[in-house]
């Protein structure tokens, strides 16, 4: 049977109650009649052979690129760059996507006589991998063939002496790049196109950039006139990163974009109710269900985190496409937008979402309150396209219990963004323009980041600002279940429970308001009109 | 007439040792200290003037001691029995004459300087720090005329401010309250005297970012001096870890630049410096931390947060510590305690009328009414009601006080 695709619930009396996440833990809620339930997509099926698929893309690139082989020669410089540990989500079993392709460029680079290969992990401002991350990723034979001898190293936004400016774009924003990369005859970037925001031009133009570049798009500004980012047509921050990207090959920097997409199939074995509709639960869901929820709310925090971060999701590619940047991002939408896209007619007074317990920047870490509220306002809110799920003015509820909790070696700026940052301001302009040079240029964060495990001093402002459009879009949010305190430094509401907060949401949008809840994970994109 | 009086009692002092243990002070039923009948006591000598307490404040040494957990350094500086209470705004009912030599006239309000140094000692020449005017540093607190004792409230022979019977003031310890100010005002003179000592030898520079550990009574009216005294002539910032809400208000109120939970302080500091950070100390740091805890762990947080060749003053009382002291030795820190007060060295521009030398005191009492500081004193009790005020002295800052008082005026006291 082919998979179906999302669609949204008329919550009526006889539907079950919704599942939803909350953090390490789940919950099942009744949801007012009349309410809508917005459903993922079902897993496409997976490329039958993935290898091939690879060989092919390789070698019938897309765009005004010519063959892989055809640019690999003897004595020239090689750089192979690839997502870093954000993407995907959560990890996926073993081989990653990256091991796979990077296998099959290394192979006919070798084939052509190409000595001179140096992998880069294109991590921009996140934190370093750590060996057994680069090995899940790559694979021990890659691993062991590159990293001993300083082949495989992690882009370093602030080592002037692995940067290169390449100019400025016509609008003024600096293009600085990592030298090794844009000195290459040839940068291979292979990409994980998660979520419909990944890839294209913003794969080198960011992640292989420097401060002095990012600042440019990442802020508030950019962030407010992306409505939403997932929509690169309506994206200033895909505006920059494409303006960056044609400036980059105009520098002469020539780049074989390799973009993959993933299916949806996130969650394996004992959690594979976790993507199954509610009333489509068998017994043995139910009771998967009931075992997992109880064990979860006996078990402490940190070991119900462990035991979900060591969760390796079944995802399967279900495209690969090479070649020029712009040809290859447009095929790599499409194939995003065919596995996540639900069709919504009409926008709702109150949006409910559950936060599961991963980001893209808490992987084998914390999701700690900024990054609660980036998951919630940055990205779940910005999964749509046309326009967003909630009305301009709406309620946004999300449920996590959002303590007052930070990992110190991933995330020690966040610690002082909390601390200092938000207990004087949570507007993301004046965030910007009263605190965030100071964070971006401390010599700790800068060491830390450089030596450590640790996010850059000034990510959690980025964090920040990509809640900026839905911040300027809500009437207010409501948090379910938080730690009170963190709750209100974030400047949101907190509620007990979902009840209290759809009573609290009347006072903001008035009686008898229409009601949304977004089904994620697994990750879907709303097609709004 | 009664009074409160300490007694040595090491059965009683052990029981209140005990008591501590589920707070600071709990152990007032068990301990050393009774409620007596009272009369004045006898005047040591000409020089002295009989002074009826209005208010008189519960200190954090008054704990310590009722506590049993004062630092054994100070079992021969003290004699008993004694009434205690240093924090003393009274009333002089025959009259009397001040520090300065002025006549004061029959129902004035004063407070009292209570170092009991050579003057009060009747001590002849006086030492040099007395000649000085540095009477703080007076070495002769166990001699002359007097029963030993550093200060008023720890000497059986001057009586001390718990008490409605009343004290004896020597002339020169004697401080006039303007009419302006409230008892309440007034009642904040003392510790506020140590806090403008301690700030005005804190060697603050301009430009110097200085780190107030603890924000009780004495952490509160240095904030208020920094900002009084020194700010105004001498640009700094000043950050203070302060662990309870009312607290944090108060250092707002008070005109701290930063003021943050303790365990954040050290983040605050490193963030203002731009320090990095090694096993959990800091590379640069504050240029001059004010400890107005006394602890170990306060002292060693100090430490672990001034810049190399920094200052750490030590304005909380400590007892016996166990400290690494490494950080002292590799980085050339300089660690100053301030005890009480004496004379000072005044900056220009301070806002008290010019530049030069006064009186820890006189700073102090102008300072309490341009700050403020009586809204400090937090709750007061009658006599009777001791258990309950060194209880909740005990507990200030956890039940949102700062300052709990002895109201020898009222009867029944209240709290607020």
């Amino acid at each position: 049977m082919s998979p179906r695709p999302g669609f949204v619930l008329d919550v009526d009396s006889s539907t079950p109650p919704t599942l939803f996440w909350r953090g390490e833990r789940l919950s099942l809620e009744r949801l007012p009649e009349g309410s809508r339930v917005v459903y993922p997509p079902e897993p496409l099926d997976p490329l039958e052979d993935p290898s091939s698929a690879i060989r092919h893309a390789l070698l019938h690139p897309v765009g005004d690129r010519e063959p892989l082989p055809a640019l690999l020669s003897a004595g020239m410089r090689l750089t192979i760059a690839f997502d870093d540990i954000s993407l995907p989500l959560p990890p996926m079993e073993r081989p990653d996507v990256r091991q796979l392709v990077i296998e099959q460029v290394l192979d006919l680079a070798a084939s052509a006589g190409v000595d001179d290969v140096e992998l880069v992990c294109a991590l921009a401002l996140h934190r370093r991998m750590t060996e057994a991350e680069l090995r899940h990723a790559l694979g021990d034979r890659i691993y062991d063939a590159f990293a001993p001898n300083g082949l495989l190293t992690q882009h370093d936004a602030e080592d002037p002496s692995n940067l290169v400016h390449l100019g400025l774009t016509d609008r003024g924003e600096d293009v600085e790049l990592n030298r090794r990369a844009a000195e290459s005859d040839l940068l291979v970037y292979v990409n994980i196109n998660l979520v419909a925001m990944d890839g294209g031009h913003k794969s080198v133009a960011t992640g292989l950039a420097s401060y002095r570049s990012l600042r440019h798009h990442h802020n508030p500004v950019t962030m407010r006139h992306s409505r939403s980012f997932m929509d690169q047509d309506r994206s200033e921050l895909h505006s920059a990163n494409w303006r960056m990207g044609r400036l980059i090959a105009d520098a002469g920097v020539r780049v074989f974009q390799i973009e993959t997409t993933l299916n949806t199939d996130t969650f394996p074995g004992a959690f594979h109710f976790l993507q199954k509709r509610e009333w489509e639960w068998k017994a043995k869901d139910r009771l998967a269900y009931a075992a997992a929820s109880a064990a979860l709310d006996r078990t402490p925090a940190r070991v119900a985190r462990r035991i979900f971060h060591s969760v390796r999701a079944p995802h399967r590619m279900t495209s690969v496409q090479a070649g020029e940047v712009e040809a290859v991002h447009a095929l790599t939408t499409e194939h995003v937008w065919r596995q996540q896209g639900v069709a919504v007619e009409g926008q709702t007074d109150i949006l409910t979402m559950g936060l599961p317990y991963i980001s893209p920047y808490n992987v084998n870490s914390v999701l700690n309150p900024i990054l609660v509220a980036c998951l919630g306002l940055g990205y779940f809110f910005n999964l749509y396209r046309g326009k967003p799920l909630v009305r301009e003015g709406g309620v946004l509820i999300m449920t996590h219990p959002t303590p007052w909790e930070f990992h110190p070696v991933h995330h020690p700026s966040y610690i002082d963004f909390f601390e200092q940052v938000l207990s004087e301001t949570t507007d993301p302009v004046e965030v910007a323009d009263r605190f965030e040079e100071d964070f971006a240029t401390d010599p700790w964060y800068i060491h830390l980041y450089r030596t450590g495990h640790a996010y850059h001093g000034v990510h959690p402002f980025y964090m920040w600002y990509w809640c900026a459009h839905a911040l300027e879009h809500l009437g207010a949010v409501i948090l379910v279940g938080g730690d009170t305190k963190a709750v209100h430094r974030l400047g949101f509401r907190a509620a007990s429970t979902l009840t209290d907060a759809l009573e609290m949401a009347t006072d903001v949008v008035g009686p008898s308001p229409t009601l949304t809840h977004l089904h994620a994970p697994p990750l879907l994109l709303a097609d709004v009109t | 007439m009664k009074a409160l009086v300490v007694e040595r009692n090491l059965p009683r002092f052990a029981a209140a040792r005990v008591a501590s243990l589920l707070g600071s002070g709990r152990g007032a039923g068990v301990g050393p200290l009774r409620l007596v009948d009272a009369g004045p006591p006898d005047l040591p000598g000409g020089d002295w003037h009989h002074l009826r307490p209005l208010l008189s404040g519960i200190c954090g040494s008054d704990l310590a001691t009722l506590d049993g957990r004062t630092s054994r350094y100070f079992e021969d500086l003290v004699s008993f029995p004694f009434v205690p209470g240093h924090e003393v705004v009274g009333v002089l009912e025959d009259g009397g004459v001040d520090h300065a030599g002025v006549p004061l006239a029959p129902g004035t309000r004063a407070v009292i300087e209570p170092v009991l140094g050579c003057a009060p000692r009747g001590l002849v020449p006086v030492c040099t720090h007395c000649g000085t005017g540095h009477t703080g540093l007076c070495g002769n607190v166990a001699f002359g005329a007097l029963g030993p004792g550093l200060q008023t409230g720890y000497c059986a022979d001057t009586g001390g401010g718990w008490s409605t019977a009343g004290l004896c003031a020597h002339a020169s310890q004697l401080h006039a309250v303007p009419d302006a100010l409230a008892d309440e005002d007034a009642v904040m003179v003392e510790p506020t005297a140590c806090a403008v000592h301690a700030a005005l030898s804190a060697g603050v520079r301009p430009g110097d970012l200085v780190a107030v550990v603890g924000a009780g009574t004495l952490g509160l009216t240095t904030v208020a001096a920094l900002s009084h005294l020194v700010r105004p002539a001498v640009p700094c910032t000043v950050a203070v870890g302060a662990k309870h809400p009312r607290q944090r208000s108060l250092a707002a109120e008070l005109g701290a630049d930063e003021v943050v939970p303790p365990e954040q302080l050290a983040r605050a500091v490193r963030r203002r410096s731009g320090s990095l950070v090694v096993s959990g100390r800091l590379t640069e740091g504050a240029d001059v931390v004010v400890d107005c805890v006394g602890t170990a762990a306060s002292l060693a947080d100090s430490l672990a947060m001034v810049r190399p060749r920094g200052r750490v003053v030590l304005v909380g009382m400590p007892g016996r510590v166990a400290v690494d002291l490494a950080p002292l030795w590799h980085r050339e820190l300089t660690l100053v305690g301030a005890y009480a007060y004496g004379l000072e060295t005044v900056p220009p521009g301070d806002g008290t009328g010019g530049a030069g030398a006064a009186r820890s005191f006189e700073l102090a009492l102008d300072l309490v009414g341009r700050a403020g500081l009586g809204r400090l004193v937090s709750a007061t009790y009658p006599l009777e009601r001791y258990e309950e005020a060194l209880a909740h002295a005990g507990a200030a800052g956890r039940r949102g006080a700062v300052k709990v008082a002895f109201d020898l005026r009222n009867p029944k006291g209240h709290a607020r």
